[in-house]
Order: C-alpha cells, then sequence, then structure tokens
C-alpha cells in the first residue's frame, strides 16, 4: 500500500490556510474596525492586543504558498497569474500594514499616516483575499497545464461580494477578539459593534449559500444529490445555532466564548468550502491528483514540514500563553 | 510585439522586486557574522567595546531583518505570478528548495533570533553567544537553499523529463549542481564585503564626529582588515567562478567579454576594456583592448580562445551590452575596493588610520559600493542566462505567464510606489540608528512581550522622529 501524499499536502495547505484565516483574520479586523474608534488611547490598545502575535500570524500565509509551489506547482502556477492583479493589491497592503505596525509606536507628529496605513492596508487586504476567494470558487479556465484565462476573469458581482463578506467577518471576529482582550469603554463599543455585524455575517452567509449553487451547477449538483445532502445539512444548521449563541453571548457578556464561537463560523464556511470541491483544487476541474509535483518532492517537502510545524506550533502557543490575559491603556507592549 | 512587452515587464518587474529584496539578505547574512565575531571577541577578551558594539550593530540587525522578511514575502509569489510556465515545469525541484529556505528561516524566527535580539539578560552567556552564531549560520543555511535553486536554473542536474516537467531524479546532484559551490562562495563573500564597507563607512562617520571614540576606531579597524583580507579571496573566487561559467556556460562568458567571433591565427583573444558591444552588427564599438590578456584571464595561456558568440544562433544570445557592462561594473569595484583595502593597510601600517579625516570621509561615501558590485554582479550572472530560465533547457519566452502588459503595469507602478515609501522610511529609520553614539543599550523582550522575534524590528527603540 502507498500512502497518498497529495492526500497529504491537500490537507497540510488547507490546515496552513485554515491558521491563517484564524490567527491573521482577527487582527486584520482590528485594522478593519479602526475607523470606529476615535480615541488614539483606543488604537494604542487594540492594535497592542495583537501587535505582538501578527508577524507570526502570516507566516501561515507563506507556509501556504510556498508549499503550494513545492507541493502542487500547476496550482501554484494558476492561481498567482489568474488571481494576479487582487494578489498583487493584497501583498501591497500587506507591507503597508506591516510598516505601520513597527513604526506607529515609535512615531509622534506622523501617527496619523501610520493609522491610515494601518486601517487601509487591512481592509484592502481583506477585501483582495475574498475576492481571491470568490476568483477561486468561480472556477479558473486551465488549458494546457497553464492559466488560459483573461487579467479580469476572477472579477465578477459574486467575487466583490465575497470580498465584502469577508471585511464584514473579520470585523466580527476582531470585535470578539476585542471583547476578549479588553475592558472598559472600549470592551462597550464592541460588544456594541459585534450586534449588527453579526446580523450582516449571517446575512451574507445567506447569501453566499444560495448564490453559489446557483452560479455553479457542479456545487449544486453535489449539495443536493442524495447522500451528499445529508453530509451537507449539518453546516447550515450549525450556522443557525452559532449565530444564535453569539447574539445570546453579547447579551450575556460572555467575553471570552464569544471569539472561539466566530471562530467556529470561520471554521463552518471553511468546511462547507472542502465539502463543496473536495478532491478538486482548482474548480472546476483539476484535482489535487492532477496538479500535485512528482512523489519525490512532496516526500521531501513533508521531511521538513514534518520537523518544522510542530515546532512553529510549540513556539505559536507559548506567544499566546505568555500574551494571555488583557490589555490595558498604557500598558505598552510596542 | 504585445507578447514581447509583456515579457520585458515582467522580467522588469521582476528584477525590481528580486534586487530590492537581495540587499537585505546580503546585510543580514555578513552583518549576522560580524555580530558573533563581536560576541565571541567580547567573551574571549572581556572587553566592552566589543559588547558596546554588538549592542550597537544588533539593532541595525533587527531593522534589517524585519526589512527583509517583508519584501521576502513579495518574492514568494513571485515565481507565480510572472513565471508560472517555469514553477509548473520546475516547481518540482525549484519549489521544494525555496520552501526549505522559508522552513529555515521560520525557524531561525521562532527560536534563535528571540535569543540573540532580547534575550541577554535572560540567558547565560553562553547559551546567548550559542544563540548569535545560531542566527548567523542560519542565514548562511538560508542563502545556501537559494543559491542551489538559482544554481540549478544556470547549471540544471539531477532531474529527469516527464511529460515536459522537470522531476527530481537525484536530490544531491541537484542541491550540489556544478555551478553552487562557486556561486555560494562569490555570494557570501560579496555579503561580507558589503558589510564590511557599511560598517567602515558608519565607523568613518562616528570618527569624523570624534577620532577618539573607541568603539569607532574599533569598528573601522576590524572593516578595514575584513576588507583587505576579503577582495583578494572574493577575485580569486570570482576567477574561479568565471572559468566554472566557462565551462557551463559560454556563451554568457562571450557575452560578459564582447566577444564576438575567435581571431584566425595565434593573435588570442584581447581584453575588451571598454567598448560599446553591438548587436546588431555583432561587433564593439569604440573599443579599447588588451592584446592576450583575455586568453591569460579565461584560458590560462598567451594565445588561448572561447568561443566567440557568432557560434550560436541569434536567438541564443543574451543582452549582451547589458551583461558586458554590469559584468565591467562589477570588477570595476571590485578593483576599486581592494584599493581602498590596500590603502587602508597602508594607513595602518604608517600609523595614521584613525587620523585621516580624508580617508573616513571617503569610506563614509563607499558605505554603498559593495552593495553595488553585488547587484551588478547579479545581473551579469541573471540576464546572461538569457535566453534560458533553466539553461538550455526551458527559455524565458516559454516560462512567463500569459500575463497583460496593463497588469504588469499596474503591479510594476504600485511595486515602486510601495517600495520607495516602505524601504524609504525603513531606511531613514536605520540611518536614524547608525548615527546614534555607539553604546549599550540594554535588551528587554522575549515570545508574548513588548519586543519579541516575530516582530524583529521591535529590536530597536529608536524614536522615528528627530526629538526636538
Amino acid at each position: 500500500m502507498t500512502i497518498d501524499l497529495p492526500l497529504i499536502w491537500y490537507f497540510l495547505i488547507g490546515f496552513a490556510v485554515a491558521m491563517y484565516v484564524v490567527m491573521d483574520g482577527f487582527s486584520l479586523g482590528v485594522g478593519i474596525l479602526y475607523p470606529f474608534f476615535r480615541d488614539d488611547a483606543h488604537r494604542d490598545v487594540m492594535m497592542n492586543t495583537t501587535s505582538p502575535v501578527w508577524d507570526g500570524n502570516q507566516t501561515w500565509m507563506i507556509l501556504g504558498g510556498a508549499g503550494l509551489y513545492g507541493a502542487f506547482p500547476l496550482a501554484y502556477a494558476t492561481f498567482l497569474p489568474a488571481l494576479y492583479l487582487p494578489l498583487i493589491l493584497m501583498l501591497l497592503s500587506l507591507i503597508f500594514r506591516g510598516i505601520a505596525f513597527e513604526f506607529r509606536f515609535k512615531s509622534t507628529r506622523s501617527r496619523k499616516w501610520f493609522d491610515l496605513a494601518f486601517s487601509g492596508g487591512s481592509m484592502v487586504a481583506t477585501f483582495s483575499q475574498g475576492m481571491v476567494l470568490g476568483g477561486i470558487i468561480n472556477g479558473l479556465n486551465v488549458e494546457n497545464r497553464s492559466f488560459a484565462g483573461g487579467p479580469f476573469d476572477w472579477f465578477s458581482p459574486f467575487a466583490l461580494f465575497i470580498g465584502v463578506a469577508l471585511i464584514i467577518g473579520y470585523a466580527l471576529l476582531g470585535a470578539s477578539w476585542l471583547i476578549m482582550k479588553t475592558e472598559g469603554s472600549l470592551q462597550r463599543r464592541c460588544y456594541q459593534l459585534a450586534r449588527p455585524l453579526t446580523i450582516l455575517m449571517v446575512l451574507c452567509t445567506l447569501i453566499v449559500g444560495v448564490w453559489t449553487p446557483l452560479d455553479n451547477s457542479r456545487v449544486a449538483e453535489r449539495w443536493f444529490t442524495f447522500p451528499n445532502i445529508l453530509w451537507f445539512s449539518p453546516v447550515p444548521v450549525l450556522v443557525v445555532l452559532l449565530a444564535w449563541s453569539i447574539w445570546d453571548g453579547v447579551t450575556h457578556s460572555h467575553e471570552r466564548r464569544l471569539f472561539f464561537k466566530v471562530l467556529g463560523l470561520f471554521f463552518l464556511g471553511l468546511s462547507g468550502l472542502v465539502i463543496s470541491f473536495f478532491p478538486l483544487i482548482i474548480p472546476p476541474d483539476v484535482t489535487m491528483w492532477d496538479a500535485a509535483s512528482s512523489r519525490a518532492s512532496q516526500l521531501f517537502l513533508l521531511i521538513g514540514y514534518a520537523v518544522l510545524i510542530p515546532i512553529i506550533l510549540a513556539y505559536t502557543g507559548y506567544s499566546y500563553y505568555v500574551f494571555r490575559g488583557k490589555v490595558r491603556e498604557g500598558e505598552g507592549y510596542y | 510585439m504585445a507578447g514581447l512587452e509583456a515579457l520585458d515587464l515582467a522580467r522588469f518587474q521582476f528584477a525590481f522586486t528580486v534586487s530590492f529584496h537581495i540587499l537585505f539578505p546580503a546585510f543580514s547574512i555578513g552583518l549576522a557574522s560580524y555580530l558573533m565575531i563581536l560576541e565571541g571577541l567580547w567573551l574571549r577578551t572581556g572587553r566592552e567595546v566589543y559588547h558596546n558594539l554588538y549592542r550597537f550593530w544588533v539593532r541595525i540587525f533587527a531593522v534589517a531583518f524585519g526589512l527583509g522578511v517583508v519584501s521576502g514575502v513579495v518574492m514568494a509569489y513571485q515565481f507565480g505570478t510572472n513565471w508560472s510556465g517555469f514553477a509548473e515545469r520546475a516547481g518540482d525541484i525549484t519549489g521544494v528548495l525555496l520552501t526549505y529556505e522559508v522552513l529555515t528561516a521560520f525557524f531561525l524566527e521562532a527560536g534563535f533570533l528571540g535569543i540573540m535580539l532580547f534575550g541577554e539578560d535572560r540567558v547565560g552567556k553562553r547559551l546567548h553567544f550559542f544563540a548569535t552564531c545560531m542566527v548567523a549560520i542560519g542565514t548562511l543555511i538560508s542563502m545556501t537553499w537559494i543559491l542551489m535553486s538559482n544554481s540549478w536554473m544556470q547549471t540544471p542536474a539531477g532531474y529527469e523529463i516527464v511529460d515536459g516537467r522537470f522531476e527530481p531524479a537525484n536530490w544531491l546532484a541537484i542541491m550540489f549542481n556544478p555551478s553552487f559551490p562557486y556561486r555560494i562562495v562569490h555570494m557570501g563573500l560579496a555579503a561580507f564585503i558589503s558589510v564590511g564597507f557599511v560598517v567602515g563607512g558608519v565607523g568613518g562617520y562616528h570618527l569624523l564626529r570624534n577620532r577618539r571614540d573607541e568603539a569607532a576606531r574599533k569598528m573601522f579597524s576590524m572593516a578595514m582588515w575584513a576588507i583587505v583580507v576579503a577582495l583578494p579571496l572574493q577575485i580569486m573566487a570570482g576567477d574561479m567562478h568565471g572559468l566554472n561559467t566557462l565551462e557551463h556556460q559560454p556563451a554568457k562568458v562571450a557575452a560578459m567579454e564582447g566577444h564576438w567571433e575567435n581571431e584566425p591565427g595565434s593573435a588570442g583573444m584581447p581584453l575588451v576594456l571598454f567598448g560599446m558591444p553591438d548587436m546588431d552588427s555583432a561587433s564593439n564599438r569604440f573599443e579599447i583592448t588588451v592584446p592576450h590578456a583575455s586568453s591569460l584571464i579565461l584560458t590560462h595561456s598567451w594565445n588561448g580562445q572561447i568561443e566567440g558568440l557568432k557560434q550560436w544562433p541569434r536567438d541564443e544570445w543574451p543582452d549582451v551590452p547589458l551583461v558586458f557592462w554590469t559584468f565591467r561594473i562589477m570588477v570595476g569595484l571590485g578593483m576599486l575596493m581592494l584599493g581602498v583595502g590596500l590603502l587602508g593597510l597602508f594607513l595602518r601600517w604608517r600609523g595614521r588610520l584613525y587620523d585621516s579625516a580624508w580617508f573616513h570621509r571617503a569610506m563614509m561615501f563607499a558605505t554603498p559600493v559593495g552593495f553595488i558590485a553585488l547587484l551588478a554582479g547579479w545581473i551579469t550572472t541573471e540576464a546572461g542566462r538569457q535566453p534560458w530560465v533553466v539553461y538550455g533547457m526551458l527559455r524565458t519566452t516559454d516560462a512567463v505567464s500569459s500575463l497583460h502588459a496593463g497588469s504588469l503595469w499596474a503591479s510594476l507602478v504600485g511595486f515602486l510606489l510601495v517600495y520607495a515609501i516602505i524601504f524609504g522610511i525603513g531606511i531613514y529609520y536605520m540611518v536614524r540608528l547608525v548615527r546614534a553614539e555607539p553604546m549599550a543599550q540594554e535588551p528587554h523582550g522575549g515570545p508574548g512581550e513588548e519586543r519579541q522575534p516575530k516582530r524583529p524590528m521591535s529590536g530597536a527603540d529608536e524614536a522615528f522622529e528627530e526629538q526636538n
């Protein structure tokens, strides 16, 4: 019996992407929420809640990207030129955002510019990520093992909508993160924001749930045939239950559990993607086995991941552990 | 024509981002080794000046490392955005090597960089020195992976072609391909020399302010030693690398030399000191030559000949003027740097090294010279590889993504603007750091604390603006 290496890699890269969404999502969300907070002291605290860990969070995006290059070269070579414009936009905004993290606290007079770079960068990066995701769901035209479409193939009302939806989603994630990490007037403001954001997020999920099968007959076929529908039906039910529980949590000020419930919503979205497209890696046609690099490549690469991923996970866990608890005004982490 | 334009834009955009990026890792590689030497000397001699210099340079190292991470993220995507044909066909090999580089870098950040930047008051001196050594070695390992990948593109080995794709047949042959040993020595020395000139320039600046400053004298002296030792080694390594290139990529060497065809008879190959290579007429205009010199350099014999460009079809020529000129810039600056090194040695012998303000000023202006030579050398070897992306196997025209010129223009302008702003800020800040008096600064921080290794730039805490 031989091990199905592409399958292992499919889930490894899926894991890296999930880790990225979980970990960088809330820190992008904090940036997205910046315009709702005018007070400089609040903004200090907001950035302080995430600045010790954000750079490590982005590790996962690079691990996913580089891993894709080595393990699924065809997917790497298709996604990147096909989604060129939104991806470049994302990289540029992440650079701005990264520099703002480093220099905001070192500056006084130029601080407003670093504020703008932080919140603008967060928003544009999130929007681009949403459009990338929307473009992939819509499907990419691959012929003769290379992308055969135009520069705006990814562009569609659906992709734009996913971009907006992701901004709302990350904002909710950011708000629930801040509820967990802060107190006082800043925390109260986040509770106020959490309610409308939850409503918007459920609305977005609903629209995506209807729009995707309407646009995409293969997904519709997969969703609405027996027995697949049995596998899939718990997802919308769980979404509704979780959303209700988040609403309830805001009412009863559950400051810690909220964040993990919102993460649960994201996890459900991700599992919905896997259910809809597995084993495709480039919708609508290319499977992970078609896109995989040679066995020798995947095996060699796996050794490095097997050694490094546990170390990175342990270090990440340690960082979050040391940094646990509330962040207060004037308590610098910069 | 539209296709060609997109190819040129893709090349230019890639060249821009990769050239920008290479400066920071080169700086980190050289500086990490310098820091290792400083801390080693401090532990051995117990002299506080080494410790002060360590604290001075480690802050600058932190910022350079951070900027390298930022520009490196972009590089992880550029192979796919611009060169999807290459990524798809050679990703089984180059994608794996690149990922190992990423893993190495993250491993460093996760572990030893944190101890090095922030752990001085938390761990023993020996363990801290060990961390510094590991970071220095780690930057060298990172460089190794990248240069393995690049060398494999120059002199591919250890692969088999399956359905038009390169698949690994022998990892050792891939990693230790024929040009790799030469390239790594040449690049490693280039990084050390570049940092030697930066340290020398900063030392010169502080000597101009106060020539009694012990730290300034020490760094200036160390830099001058490094330069005068490394330059002759680098010239030797460069010569050997050139001979290796002659063996595996003779057309590149012909372009470097502006050598179009073999002279009949036994006139030997002249060395073209100056000239304007013209690809249309396949000749050099306004050339100034030294008889037999190229024969001596390249074949180590009086009348030796190498193949001229005309022996290859026209569509296998690189851009001759670009290769020819960047090579001359590199070699010219190399000679200049050797001269500076010897001058420093002479002044030291006469006991005037710390008293010659003109020399300190000259060193200050020479700060970027190592980096310029390094970039010129990279352009020589990369442009000289053209029209191939994998030498002799895969043409750049077949490797480029099918991007529209408009997309490439947009991204090129975007990168130009953003890099100008971001690296303008970063370099401005680094200049502020090097202008500070070299004295000990106590480090604090660690995982989950205000300053920690996932944010290497937090290793410096100088205010961003001038304080009034």
